[in-house]
């Protein structure tokens, strides 16, 4: 008689999954505790994309402070893509937050007229640049604390502009892949144009971040998560990856470590910050 | 027949303002009052209970002795209280002539004065990932028991408990109840039901509890520092391994349980591992093949 055999099943070559309710729960009280308890400024504010990241964020925020607090900043320059626009109001109107709009084309281009030749790198990092200039006084007005959007998977990438996307204090979905962000995202409601929509940073007219990445999302976040559990290339690579997508990754992650960093100071004393004077952001 | 001895337990589940000390024991004598209509046998609260976890450099500025920590436990329990006996145990960071640890004490309260039964100094320091201890703290030598008007007990500190071992000793020397104070960030959302730590959590105290016929007590901090969401979770196992009692993740809270003490005999009875394993125990740590020093200098690093 042959008996059966059970074995583990192959390694899976999918992204990270993701428990959304419990994540959710864990997101608003993060939320609560670091606006309400410690900070004591129960007011948000996000700048609103029209994409998937933004709007989870507002999700979430408004089930933390009740959408009464949360105040959307529609940030559009003159050729961002008008579904954009038409995207964000989805969401302003599914959670029932505050929504302003603010055109940043004459910020923008009052700096860009007098550097004509800037090419699209250049001009998109001055429009990202421009928006926090915007949120945060916008914070300040509304008496608010701007929230970040940034997910892991463009903060392990390093797409981004350094001290513009990232510059929030606080940012519920940072840990989280760009695959689990859907994944939450479609727990909580987040209208469905956003969900399925191609992801851009909407710099330039027909970007996409999987154009500009080289790579989809779902083989990013399957390798980051290969990479970040400790399995070397050739680990990776034997998992099922294409080693050239493998490199991709390891190349951008390795070349962007700066980005995830706070500004590299001279150190010169027993009590320089943050290398001997150490105390918790929160102390 | 084993004779019925009830301890009634509660556990303050506290979500600290980092390094407010004085605010915190507020907060403790506030939840204290709340308690006192029940009369508590023992009441635990978690690791680093008046000053949060993470501190980093500023554990120098907030560490201070048993004593201090006992007389201002001791204290604001018999305000609360309006002066009834207790025994109290909760997480400080102590500074002992300059060194400096991560303990918790147990504190035997009277209407006129306290005693501290017992202070343990956590023996493994996190240093790790996100964790820093060992950057900070010394480390404990001793996994003490102590002696109890309600049996012998133990007191390990978070990670001290993740070892299996400890809890083993524990129980081989007599321990009957093990109370574990801790700070744990959460982690792992990837699974069903919560997240991945809290579950680690009660999988490895439920086992030490089950095999050892023990009690188990852990008490959680909660709320979150920078970033990183303490776990709660409090809860009470058994000698079976069932949990009695437990508390939500993310909220400050309070849990009660009144604990048959008589449970312990019964479930050793049923199922007697841990005779088994003191009998067998010195031949296990006497085997040569174990890393162990045999006498010599090196012995005291052990």
């Amino acid at each position: 008689m042959t008996l059966p055999i059970v074995e583990p099943g192959a390694a899976l070559l999918e992204p990270p999954g993701l428990n959304p309710a419990v994540t959710a729960d864990w997101l608003v009280a993060f939320l609560r505790d670091e606006l309400v308890l410690r900070r004591k400024i129960p007011r948000a504010v996000i700048g609103l994309s029209g994409g998937v990241d933004s709007a989870v964020t507002a999700f979430l925020c408004a089930r933390a402070l009740g959408p009464e607090n949360v105040y959307a900043i529609r940030m559009p320059y003159r050729s961002s893509n008008r579904s954009s626009l038409t995207d964000a109001a989805l969401v302003v109107e599914a959670t029932g937050i505050r929504c302003v709009t603010i055109d940043i084309s004459a910020a923008v281009d009052g700096y860009l007229q007098s550097e004509p030749d800037a090419d699209a790198r250049r001009r998109g990092n001055v429009m990202a640049r421009t928006r926090m200039v915007v949120l945060f006084d916008q914070s300040a007005k509304f008496d608010a604390l701007p929230i970040g959007t940034g997910n892991k998977t463009e903060r392990l990438l390093g797409y981004f502009t350094w001290h513009a996307d990232d510059a929030p204090p606080v940012n519920p979905i940072g840990d989280l892949f760009k695959s689990q962000v859907w994944a939450l995202a479609r727990y909580l409601g987040v209208p469905k144009p956003l969900i399925e929509k191609a992801p851009s940073a909407d710099l330039e007219a027909d970007q996409t971040d999987e154009a500009d990445l080289g790579i989809s999302y779902a083989r990013a976040d399957a390798i980051l998560a290969c990479l970040l559990e400790g399995y070397s290339d050739a680990a990776t690579v034997e998992r099922g990856f294409a080693k050239e997508e493998v490199e991709l990754v390891r190349r951008r992650v390795d070349s962007t470590h700066w980005k995830r960093h706070l500004p590299t100071t001279a150190m010169l004393s027993n009590t320089a910050i943050n290398e001997f004077y150490l105390r918790p952001v929160d102390y | 027949m084993a004779e019925a001895v009830a301890l009634r337990v509660a556990i303050v589940q506290m979500k600290p303002d980092k390094g407010q000390y004085r605010a915190n024991l507020r907060s403790a004598g506030e939840a204290f009052s709340q308690l006192a209509a029940d009369s508590p046998n023992l009441v635990v609260l978690p690791e680093a209970a008046m000053t949060g976890y993470f501190l980093e450099g500023a554990v120098y500025e907030l560490a201070i002795t048993a004593q201090r920590f006992a007389r201002d436990l001791a204290a604001t329990w018999r305000e609360a209280s309006g002066g009834q006996t207790a025994d109290l145990v909760a997480g400080f960071f102590e500074n002992d002539d300059g060194n400096y640890y991560n303990s918790a004490a147990y504190v035997h309260v009277e209407p006129r004065a306290e005693r501290i039964v017992h202070v343990h100094r956590k023996m493994f320091l996190p240093t790790y990932g996100v964790f820093d201890e060992e950057r900070f703290l010394s480390r404990g030598r001793h996994l003490g028991v102590f002696e109890t008007e309600f049996g012998r007990m133990a007191l390990l500190v978070c990670e001290d408990a993740c070892h299996a071992i400890t809890a083993t000793l524990a129980a081989v020397k007599g321990a009957r109840v093990l109370i574990v104070p801790s700070a744990s960030p959460g982690r792992g959302i990837e699974v069903e039901g919560e997240l991945a730590s809290i579950t680690q959590w009660r999988d490895t105290l439920r086992l030490a509890a089950m095999e050892h016929g023990v009690f188990v007590i852990y008490a959680g901090l909660t709320g979150f520092e920078g970033g990183k969401g303490m776990t709660g979770s409090s809860f009470i196992v058994d000698p079976r391994g069932s949990i009695l009692v437990r508390a939500p993740a993310t909220e400050a809270c309070i849990i009660r349980a009144d604990l048959d003490l008589a449970e312990i005999d019964r479930a050793r009875a049923t199922l007697p591992l841990l005779g088994d394993l003191a009998a067998v125990l010195p031949n296990l740590l006497l085997d040569p093949e174990l890393p162990l020093p045999r006498g010599g200098r090196d012995a005291a690093d052990c």
